[in-house]
């Protein structure tokens, strides 16, 4: 019997949903593997018989507390999807801001209309145990590709506990430091094939930190390239902020 | 209408992007509740944007949705640059032009194809498709790869983007690459187009026509993607940065997207209301798509918005080979577009931009040190939830009086929220000045 999967979006732009459907090449492949029985995004059918959940979203209503709370009890097996999920992500920055002036600057007087929102926005570990992660923002759709095959072959799934810079390294990159521009990939988990530094773009920390990241070393770094300790500020919320807050 | 009970409530409608709920309730013939439910939850943008610098905000707001996040970067940095009065080269502009061709043609196909073809052929997803229309399936896919590459080849990435940047971008293709991008847009998409066009044909849209207030953005020499006045049906043209009196955000307690009116009760952007105020301007392939599918400057069934995404794709591919010819012709300097020097100073930019579903709008101002003091995002889907609304308490009635039974009211409610190609993720976005 094919293995059921279940895929579920909460507080996010469902960007990473869309990497998966965009796996054109791949996704007649993976329906032929598995059988997916909820992915609202894309088809009508709603199965409540799951083996493998993945959550892309954060939490950011009480609603969204027991929506996955549910889903943690049926599934074997739960993969957080994308920064919202794993880190929070953008949906993180609120989290350093004042959350009555938050929802009083976009709804006005209007906020009382939502009354179950959090004050803060949550990655799915601050609410229920995750099994497995595939960082990003978005994933990267080979990722997701060589998690859910770890997942159909009995291997543990594993991401790299290594920086952004190591992978940039090989693809043979000149440094984005050395060109005037800012870069987190030396605390940022790889995975991504550093994505944006390859683009001339520096890293903004969408996978979250690698493991014991030197936090203290980067933000010296980013300060004797020119940035001021506000800005230095700014490049951890961006999408650390959750991660920062959350101990 | 006919005496009969209905209680709907469909909890998440499927196939969109984002959560919406139906709720239709009839007693005796009359209708008694209808709405059109958005219970996504809020995620503040537009406060969490303040205090942050020009180079972050784009890459900041283009979370807004994933599905048009090209359209997003593209009103961020539009509306970066009029702050900062930020001239950009003509290289530049087709570029961006060319990228957001790029993203219409991604979301378009997505939606065609895998969220509104399966209801037409009765099918609850594109999923048995793929046994029961494996070569439909198949040019589906080769057709939303081309346009995913075409935003790698662009943008860098086809969800968020990378390489667009304020006042220009931080690569760009070179000659070779665009040379074999028209290459591969005569060779493959274009005739996949044709086929879309052939299997098209032989699905009709359901019967349902309303007439309601068109709001696109115009331009006089060209269909209005990338920038334009924004243009009432009703009322005629404004400049875009007087957008708000035309869009009127307010809040009703059962969603958490704001609604819009303008002229009428209720308005509707995207696709049809573009090829409504636009036709004349669609490039003539497009055109005789447009005559072949029935669709004219006069469509007011909400169904053919599938029609006239279609339509545009067509249009889209077509101006890209127009695009890609001048930029040929010149050739490209990296140095026209790539990092421009950018000195921040105070101001006020509006940009607004037709992304798959409509006009969208953002609005910042800056303080002189270039971070974001105030923010403002209006977002397509917002502009049509009042409508989709309204449509539902023409629609219902019909439906009965047509003998469809509740399952069937049902479907055909959940089709014609689809027809519109909601995003709800962007929709709750919210902001006010």
């Amino acid at each position: 019997m094919k293995p059921k999967i279940a895929f579920f979006d909460f507080s996010c732009c469902e960007g990473c949903q869309l990497q998966v459907l965009n796996l054109e090449e791949e996704i007649l492949d993976l329906l032929g593997q598995v059988e997916i029985v909820q992915f609202r995004e894309a088809m009508t059918e709603k199965g409540e018989d799951y083996q493998i959940a993945f959550i892309e979203g954060s939490i950011q209503r009480e609603a969204g507390i027991e929506r996955v709370k549910k889903i943690r009890e049926k599934a074997d097996v739960l993969v957080a999807l994308g920064a919202c999920a794993c880190i929070a992500g953008v949906n993180g920055i609120r989290n350093t801001m004042d959350f009555k002036d938050v929802g009083e600057t976009v709804y006005g007087a209007d906020m009382k209309y939502f009354p179950d929102v959090l004050p803060k926005a949550l990655a799915i570990d601050q609410v229920v145990k995750v099994d497995y992660y595939i960082p990003g923002c978005p994933i990267n759709k080979y990722e997701f590709v060589s998690t859910v095959k770890a997942l159909l072959s009995g291997v543990e799934p594993k991401l790299p506990d290594y920086p952004v810079c190591v992978e940039c390294k090989l693809k043979g990159n000149v440094c984005l430091f050395d060109k005037g521009k800012f870069c987190m990939g030396p605390i940022i988990r790889a995975g991504c094939d550093a994505w944006c530094p390859t683009h001339n773009e520096g890293c903004a920390g969408c996978r979250g930190y690698v493991p014991d990241p030197n936090i203290n070393s980067a933000k010296d770094v980013l300060e004797r390239y020119g940035l001021t300790v506000e800005d230095i500020k700014k490049e951890f919320t961006h999408y650390l902020a959750a991660q920062e807050t959350s101990s | 209408m006919k005496n009969v009970d209905l209680d709907i409530n469909v909890h998440y409608i499927t196939r969109v992007e984002g959560h919406g709920n139906v709720v239709v309730k009839v007693k005796e013939g009359e209708l008694k509740e209808c709405r059109w439910e958005i219970p996504e939850a809020p995620r503040f943008f537009e406060a969490m944007v303040r205090g942050r610098k020009w180079p972050d905000i784009s890459q900041i707001t283009s979370r807004i949705c994933g599905i048009c996040s090209v359209g997003h970067t593209t009103a961020s940095l539009r509306a970066t640059e009029k702050a900062l009065d930020v001239e950009i080269s003509e290289q530049t502009l087709l570029l961006r032009k060319l990228l957001l061709h790029g993203e219409t043609l991604q979301s378009h196909v997505l939606h065609v194809y895998f969220l509104a073809v399966p209801d037409l052929l009765g099918a609850g997803s594109v999923i048995p498709l793929a046994e029961s229309h494996t070569d439909a399936v198949k040019m589906a896919l080769r057709m939303k790869k081309f346009a995913n590459d075409m935003c790698d080849l662009f943008g860098g990435r086809t969800v968020h983007p990378i390489t667009p940047c304020v006042g220009g971008f931080t690569e760009v293709p070179t000659v070779d690459q665009l040379v074999a991008w028209k290459k591969r847009t005569v060779e493959e998409f274009v005739p996949d187009a044709k086929a879309t066009l052939a299997l098209l044909k032989t699905l009709p849209m359901p019967p349902f026509d309303r007439e309601t207030e068109y709001i696109s953005l115009h331009r006089d020499d060209e269909y209005a993607f990338y920038d334009g006045q924004m243009m009432s049906s009703d009322t005629g043209c404004v400049p875009e940065e007087d957008y708000l009196g035309m869009t009127n955000e307010f809040v009703v307690p059962h969603s958490f997207g704001k609604w819009t009116k303008h002229n009428r009760d209720s308005l509707a952007v995207g696709a049809l209301a573009r090829t409504n105020n636009n036709f004349e301007l669609l490039s003539p392939m497009a055109k005789d798509a447009a005559a072949e599918l029935g669709l004219t400057p006069h469509t007011i069934n909400p169904f053919m918005n599938n029609v006239a995404q279609f339509v545009e794709c067509v249009h889209c591919a077509e101006d890209s080979l127009k695009l890609l010819d001048q930029l040929i012709e010149t050739g490209i300097d990296p140095a026209l577009s790539v990092d421009p020097p950018i000195t921040p100073k105070a101001g006020r930019g509006v940009a607004c931009v037709e992304v798959p579903r409509g006009i969208l709008v953002h609005d910042y101002t800056y303080s002189d040190d270039g971070e974001v003091v105030a923010a403002n995002c209006v977002i397509p889907t917002n502009q049509n939830h009042n409508n989709i609304e309204r449509d539902f308490e023409a629609y219902v009635p019909q439906l009965v009086d047509e003998g469809k039974d509740s399952a069937e009211v049902q479907q055909h409610l959940e089709m014609l929220v689809r027809s519109y190609d909601p995003c709800i993720s962007c929709s709750v976005h919210l902001v006010e000045l």
